[in-house]
């Protein structure tokens, strides 16, 4: 046996993270950075830094490194690529071995993953692109608490896009006013009303009277329509301890689905929410405040299909994707991806939607993405073709601000999504005829003609500032 | 406010009730049912038929008219169950499923027949 003798000191990490020939296991935790390194710094130094920083390495050796096995612990910088169209950076890709995270915990993979190496010096800048996690790994989280066909099954919608809006003004309603306007909207045709994300339980509205109001909006709404009615009842809160409470509360009072905000809340909360609403039959609504900055600079940060493989695995039965089409950044190709990412059971690798590893995710639920954010009855066609039945298109000011009230714009955009769904099954193409499959339908729906007229034209054309790497530009 | 159109809908109209996917479309034509069930057969989806009275429409579960039709494309052979039970059923509401056994779910419903209302 090998003996290895304590010698102090600094030694290049190349000499024992760099290690090119590793072919990685089917076991491996495995991570894409994409690495900006300071001037003058080799390359394959500081992928090794990024493995070993994010693994066992500290910037000296240690007497205490020879009381283990570092060999078999650490992570192993196994490959280097160019980023297509862009000399200041590579990919650095990382295998680290399945024992040095803990089982069902994404809060300790992200700890060391995205952990101390991300303020190391010898980067300008890094960002973690994607990370396989070994479907090992996957078996070990609970993951969604429903999934796609179990909330279909709950709620009784099948066949098509669900719709939601979330309430307007974000800020400053009573809850009896605030409830009125989810009732209005139910009535009208919609399946969820949502709490913007920024609504806690402030003392213009605290949450026990939301929920109470908003409650009999849904029942009353079922009532009148004869549909399954739902609102997300946002669940985050200053402590655990006050998320639970309020949790608890929404499930006596029957409602269908609670909400909350998984980067802001943290991840332990949300962790241990989602078990609770498995073990509660209670539907969970993902928001995704603060995303942007973590996932928006090309160069630095998380990109959003980390930040979407680890609220699967964490646990949510929606999340917010982008639109495409609407107000906020987002990449048509690299949106596809990360919705794949939530829904599919098996992804594979697919440079094209910046999808850096295959994804097997075995018998885990898919989460439903949810389109929502400057979009309106204009973008549906569009919306029906790239997000199809398993989502979730939600309309705020595209439903609230139509001049009739609520109800006609629920019923507006109600009957733009049917349309667009009896144009698809019959073979037409959504988004070349759009607007004659809008156009007809209004011809019965005076609500949709005059959400056509409302709306018309309203366009984003801002370029999206986090492009997918592809070659020069 | 008069060129406002107030939106109608009430408890007491039982007009109001809808049935999910396309119930705020008008009443398909009979070319636009085939064409349906032909987006359920093309899908692989195996056809059901079910049915109910309307007070009940708001139960997951509606009564199954047979078996589901495991393995049926006949388009005309799927229409003939839904006449068959809607005759059986003049009051009931009757919808088709196309039931999907790889998502275990049905992968869509759609409302074919309105019974009486009361």
């Amino acid at each position: 046996m090998a003996v290895k003798s304590y010698s102090a000191g600094v030694k290049e990490y190349r000499e024992t993270y760099w290690m090119p020939e590793y072919t990685p296991k089917d076991t491996d935790i495995l991570a894409c950075f994409k690495v900006t390194p300071q001037p003058g710094v080799p390359r394959e130094e500081v992928a090794a830094a990024v493995a070993a920083e994010s693994s066992t390495g500290t910037w000296t050796t240690v007497w205490t490194d020879l009381l283990t096995d570092l060999d078999y612990y650490k992570g192993r910088a196994y490959a280097i690529e160019d980023v297509p169209g862009d000399d200041t950076c590579f990919y650095a890709f990382v295998a680290y071995p399945i024992d040095l995270f803990e089982e069902g915990s994404v809060v300790n993979v992200l700890t060391s993953l995205v952990g101390n190496v991300f303020g190391f010096k010898a980067l300008r800048m890094l960002r973690l692109e994607d990370i396989r996690f070994p479907i090992a790994y996957v078996m070990t989280c609970n993951g969604p608490p429903h999934g796609i066909q179990t909330e279909r099954d709950i709620m009784n919608k099948y066949g098509r896009p669900l719709l939601g809006c979330t309430i307007k003004p974000k800020l400053g309603l009573s809850a009896k006013n605030y409830g009125r306007a989810c009732y209005e909207g139910l009535r009208g045709g919609l399946d969820f009303t949502k709490d913007d994300e920024n609504v806690n339980s402030q003392p213009f509205m605290r949450w026990k009277q939301r929920f109470d109001f908003v409650m009999e909006a849904i029942h009353k709404a079922e009532a009148e329509t004869g549909e399954r009615k739902g609102h997300y009842l946002n669940v985050t809160a200053p402590s655990a301890d006050e998320m639970m409470k309020r949790a608890e509360y929404a499930k006596e009072i029957g409602a269908p689905i609670i909400m909350h905000d998984y980067l802001t809340g943290g991840f332990a909360a949300n962790t241990q929410l989602a078990r609770w609403c498995r073990d509660n039959g209670v539907l969970l609504h993902i928001h995704r405040a603060m995303h942007a900055v973590l996932d928006r600079n090309p160069h630095h940060g998380i990109h959003f299909r980390v930040l979407t493989k680890v609220l699967r695995l964490s646990g949510g039965d929606h999340l917010h994707s982008g639109t495409v089409v609407g107000k906020l950044e987002g990449d048509r190709d690299a949106t596809l991806g990360w919705i794949d990412l939530m829904r599919d059971s098996y992804i594979k690798e697919d440079r094209s939607r910046g999808i850096f590893f295959d994804q097997d995710w075995g018998a885990m639920p898919g989460v439903i993405p949810v389109a929502s954010g400057g979009i309106h009855v204009w973008h549906m066609p569009a919306l029906v073709s790239i997000f199809g039945d398993d989502s979730v298109l939600q309309f705020g000011g595209g439903t609230l601000g139509h001049p009739w009230g609520n109800a006609a714009g629920a019923a507006a955009n109600r009957v733009a999504v049917e349309a667009c769904v009896q144009a698809r099954n019959e073979g037409r193409e959504l988004e070349k005829e759009g607007k004659e499959i809008l156009t007809k339908a209004a011809e019965s729906s005076p609500e949709l003609k005059m959400a056509m007229e409302t709306w018309k034209e309203i366009k984003f054309e801002f370029d999206t500032v986090d492009k997918l790497d592809v070659a020069h530009k | 406010m008069s060129d406002m159109q107030d939106y109608k809908s009430s408890l007491s109209d039982v007009e109001s009730r809808k049935f999910e996917t396309f119930s705020y479309l008008p009443q398909m034509s009979a070319d636009e049912i085939r064409a349906q069930i032909q987006y359920i057969v093309d899908k692989g989806w195996n056809p059901s038929v079910e049915h109910t009275e309307p007070e009940n429409a708001f139960d997951h579960y509606w009564y199954m008219w047979k078996l589901p039709m495991f393995g049926e494309t006949d388009v005309d052979a799927i229409l003939a169950e839904l006449e068959a039970c809607h005759k059986a059923h003049p009051n009931n509401h009757v919808r088709l499923l196309g039931l999907d056994n790889f998502a275990q779910c049905a992968g869509t419903s759609i409302i074919i027949f309105r019974g009486q209302a009361k």
